[in-house]
């Protein structure tokens, strides 16, 4: 028989085994993927620090910055705002979110599928977009909602006002809660109902199985997406941007656009002042996994058995109409304001067929060069973020799965880093590491896409390693026991088995990273357009009509884009994100 | 030498030593199974041989050239051996014949005698009518099937299989053992196999190694493991069987009841003043009255227990002197009630003192 080992080229002779037939290409995979994560992460990161304790010209060490962020009151007051600002967020978000999961979940409620639909729209609807659909609906003086009531009751009085506390937390929390629905819905799912039937077979009523049994098996998930929640509205750009400032309510990240909005740009003030964002983040962080180290007990033994659905009667008309109301006020009611005046000459007149137009669209689309460049550009940013993360993510996801070499995990800990860091607090820390020289990035795209890949690298980092562990190691180890390297078995094998996953990662970071405006906001040059930034810029100038028309074409190619997302990738490519 | 020859091989997983000074030489062309309880390091030891885990200690090699070293180890990809997996590992993207035509594109072979390679390896495994299926299209036996086509395509210098079959429903099991072995009396391709199944290992293997908590307890025969059993575990592992303890005087070994020279049992007791012995339950004859064989030895007692398996009748003989109880195997046809009056007829030649 032949022996086929010379034909594969084994230099192995004599004593020991040579150096070069050990050599495998891994290896300098590592050093490069290791070199790029430092570039995104670490050096940002550290320059950040550095430059909240160097003086703004001698680059000396100094306290002064800190002493200058902390040195009025109202800065004080901002930060304090911000954590109150959070807490009602979250608390709101809840009472959004809870009652809905339950009810799509486990309930005979009519209109689920409806609420599964409102649910993704509420993922794809950018938050700032939902902000001016609320000032348009709930403007002091020209918001709908007052127009209305005047000419209803003929008082010329107002009954709402976005331009509050209120309001803000209203809107913040209408923008974040689908987090909380998506977590607390899948808890849900995982409670199986055999547990809550030994409770009542042992005797204990509905009531008492919910509260004893089925409500402290989904408070894990509760709890770690609410810090979540939490964190995203704390550090949340568009929202406070658009209504914090008129409210008279300041907060944090209107704070540090002002400390960069000064000439000369006052970065150091604005690390220094970002570093209690970034420490908040970090222990709230640390907290979650703690909590949701606890959820996975009941997930693991929550597997198998069928869940009961249960029948509310006549309630469940009452659960359908607070999910139309939640529906109605946190995502149908902005988006159709904002479609409306899109179509509108003027829209203060509202629905009128004399005020109809296309005039909007075309003036968007066709004439004015601005938003045609900032559509293209935002769409680009983010398909260029969403690929590159996905390709990184995947390479370190699979030298840490498959434990590859030694130190993967430093990998895998660099790869989640950034969500520890707010998108505003890392563009602080880019702006730092490369507006100056010698990288001088500032002001082209390229600092943009960069700074979006390590925003949204954790997420496609727990998309690719979760895709890599449903792939059995035999899979590549037949690959290289029939004489194919590493780098064969991935091209063949896993890279085609992870098609579906990977595309669901991308989307996933796509429309994100498409809209995104937190991370965009201190990294954008004079000359660069993007959607998200642009739609500030035209509210600032009260030019809605064009406005809505603009957040509309965005919204409808997202909405195109998951709709394909569902038909290549599946129905609930959506809701399999984990901590993200 | 031409062969796998495994020299003081050892590995250590942190403080815990999976598989511990293993010596084994495998000629070229020999099956071999490696057979132990779980976690005996016979899956490490075959995951070394494949390239997978570097050894510790100690060296592989294949026809006199060093594969693995504690200095470093040749990658899997370049020892030209191929491996069977538990889980079969049959690449679910791509068809019957796209996965057994891997191997083959790997090495380059013109794609015309790729397209006959591959066929015929398919027909041996009678899987030819499927080439185009995709694998979630077939049963677990055939994907094993497949997961054999492509490894032995290749005409690997060593083949390696870790449990294959142990995914496999009873009845598919044994038609596979046959399978296996009819695939290697036809290539004769050097075949390492693990398996905790004995009967696997007995159809399939020319010698069986058996493992025991990262040592290797003894490589024999299927037939001689099984008659001449070195260990007290070996004994005990590869089938069932009844231990006697007793010890020396002089020439003779007396045990509970009855009295042996030493130079009548199986093969040569151990130094030392105690020793063990082995006896089959099927080695041993059950009779109503005492059958006074010369040469053999005879023990009154009664029926303690019994069970019927089938195939066989398996008592339970308390003897009447002293307190030796003795597993017996009987034909069906030799009924004893629970409590009945028997004797039992043991022969010196099939007791098997071991260490």
């Amino acid at each position: 028989m032949n022996v086929s080992t010379d034909a594969l080229g084994t230099t192995a002779s004599g004593g020991r085994v040579s150096r070069l037939a050990m050599f495998q290409p891994v290896m300098l995979v590592w050093v490069a993927l290791a070199a790029i994560l430092v570039f995104l992460i670490v050096a940002p990161m550290e320059e950040l620090v550095v430059s909240s304790f160097q003086h703004a010209d001698t680059g000396d060490f100094t306290l002064e910055n800190y002493a200058a962020a902390y040195s009025k009151p109202r800065y004080i007051q901002a930060l304090w705002n911000t954590l109150k600002m959070g807490a009602a967020v979250v608390a709101l978000a809840i009472v959004f979110a809870v009652p809905l999961a339950w009810a799509v979940a486990r309930t005979d409620m009519p209109g689920r599928g409806f609420m599964r639909l409102a649910m993704l729209g509420s993922f794809i609807s950018p938050p700032y977009l939902s902000a001016i659909g609320w000032i348009l609906l709930a403007g002091p003086n020209a918001g709908w909602i007052n127009k209305a009531w005047q000419w209803v009751t003929g008082d010329p009085g107002r009954i709402v006002n976005v331009f509050t506390f209120e309001g803000l937390v209203f809107v913040m929390a209408s923008n974040v809660f689908f987090l909380i629905y998506i977590f607390t819905h899948s808890a849900f799912e995982m409670v199986n109902s055999e547990m809550e039937d030994s409770a009542n077979i042992l005797g204990a009523g509905p009531l008492r199985t919910a509260f004893k049994v089925t409500f402290p098996l989904i408070l894990p998930a509760i709890l770690g997406s609410a810090i979540i929640t939490f964190l995203i509205s704390i550090a949340l750009y568009g929202v406070p941007a658009l209504i914090s400032i008129p409210a008279r309510y300041p907060v944090v990240v209107i704070q540090l656009s002002e400390f960069f909005g000064n000439t000369p740009i006052q970065l150091e003030v604005a690390a220094a002042y970002s570093i209690p964002l970034l420490l908040i983040t970090a222990v709230l962080l640390g907290l979650q996994r703690l909590v949701l180290r606890r959820r996975t007990h009941t997930t693991v033994t929550g597997k198998g058995g069928e869940r009961r659905i249960v029948k509310l009667g006549a309630w469940r008309w009452v659960m359908f109409a607070y999910a139309m109301i939640v529906a109605l006020l946190t995502l149908v009611a902005p988006t159709f304001v904002l479609f409306v005046a899109a179509f509108s000459k003027v829209w203060t007149r509202g629905l009128e067929w004399s005020n109809l137009t296309f005039r909007n669209f075309y003036y968007i689309v066709f004439e004015h060069s601005t938003s045609q460049q900032a559509i293209v550009t935002s769409l680009a940013v983010g398909a260029a973020a969403a690929s590159v993360a996905i390709i990184l993510a995947l390479g370190i996801a699979y030298i840490v799965q498959r434990r590859l070499l030694p130190f993967a995990g430093a990998l895998s800990f660099l790869a989640m880093a950034p969500f520890v860091v707010p998108g505003i607090v890392l563009a602080i820390g880019f702006f730092a590491a490369y507006a100056p020289p010698p990288f001088a990035l500032y002001g082209g795209v390229s600092i943009l896409i960069l700074a979006f890949i390590t925003r949204f690298l954790p997420v496609a980092y727990t998309a690719s390693a979760a895709g890599i562990r449903a792939i059995h190691p035999e899979m590549e180890e037949a690959v290289r026991s029939l004489g194919g390297g590493r780098l064969t078995a991935v091209r063949h094998v896993v890279a085609p088995l992870l098609k579906r996953t990977l595309f669901a990662g991308w989307l996933l970071i796509f429309i994100p990273a498409a809209q995104e405006l937190s991370t965009a906001i201190f990294l954008i040059g004079p000359k660069t357009r993007l959607v998200s930034v642009l739609v500030l810029d035209m509210s600032e100038e009260g030019r809605y009509e064009h406005l809505a028309a603009l957040g509309c074409v965005l919204l409808v190619i997202l909405a195109l884009l998951v709709w394909a997302g569902f038909k290549i990738a599946g129905r609930d490519f959506m809701l399999r994100r984990d901590a993200s | 030498m031409a062969g796998l020859s495994l020299k003081n091989l050892g590995r250590r997983f942190g403080t815990f030593e999976a598989v511990k000074d293993l010596n084994l030489d495998i000629a070229q062309g020999e099956f071999v199974s490696l057979l132990g309880p779980s976690g005996c390091g016979k899956t490490t030891t075959l995951r070394m041989i494949a390239g997978f885990i570097d050894p510790t200690a100690g060296t592989i090699d294949l026809d006199g050239k060093i594969l693995s070293a504690p200095s470093g180890s040749l990658p899997p990809e370049k020892r030209g051996m191929s491996m069977i997996f538990q889980s079969y590992a049959i690449w679910p993207n791509m068809t019957v014949f796209e996965n057994v035509a891997f191997g083959l594109r790997l090495r380059k072979v013109p794609s015309a005698d790729i397209k006959r390679q591959v066929h015929d390896m398919l027909n041996v495994v009678r899987m030819g009518e499927l080439a185009d299926r995709y694998p979630s299209e077939l049963s677990g036996g055939q994907q094993q099937r497949v997961a054999l086509a492509r490894a032995v395509v290749i005409k690997p210098a060593v083949l390696l299989l870790d449990e294959p079959l142990s995914n496999l429903d009873a009845n598919l099991r044994e038609e596979m053992r046959f399978e296996i072995r009819r695939m290697h009396d036809e290539f004769k391709i050097t075949t390492v196999y693990v398996t905790h199944d004995q009967s696997e290992a007995m159809v399939t293997s020319n010698r069986i190694a058996v493992m025991n908590q990262g040592r290797i307890e003894q490589v024999d025969e299927p037939y001689k493991l099984y008659s001449r059993p070195k260990t007290r575990f070996v004994a005990s592992f590869i089938g069932r069987t009844n231990f006697l303890n007793g010890t020396k005087t002089g020439d003779t070994a007396s045990f509970e009841g009855f009295q042996v020279p030493l130079n009548a049992l199986a093969e040569k007791a151990p130094d030392g003043g105690a020793v063990t012995i082995s006896l089959r339950p099927q080695a041993i004859r059950l009779h109503r009255a005492n059958p006074a064989v010369s040469g053999k030895i005879a023990l009154g007692g009664r029926i303690a227990e019994r069970a019927f398996l089938g195939e066989t009748w398996d008592y339970q003989f308390a003897a009447r002197d002293g307190g030796l109880t003795l597993k017996v195997a009987a034909p069906p046809d030799t009924v004893f009630e629970v409590g009945a009056e028997a004797w039992v007829e043991l022969d010196p030649g099939e007791m098997v003192p071991i260490a």
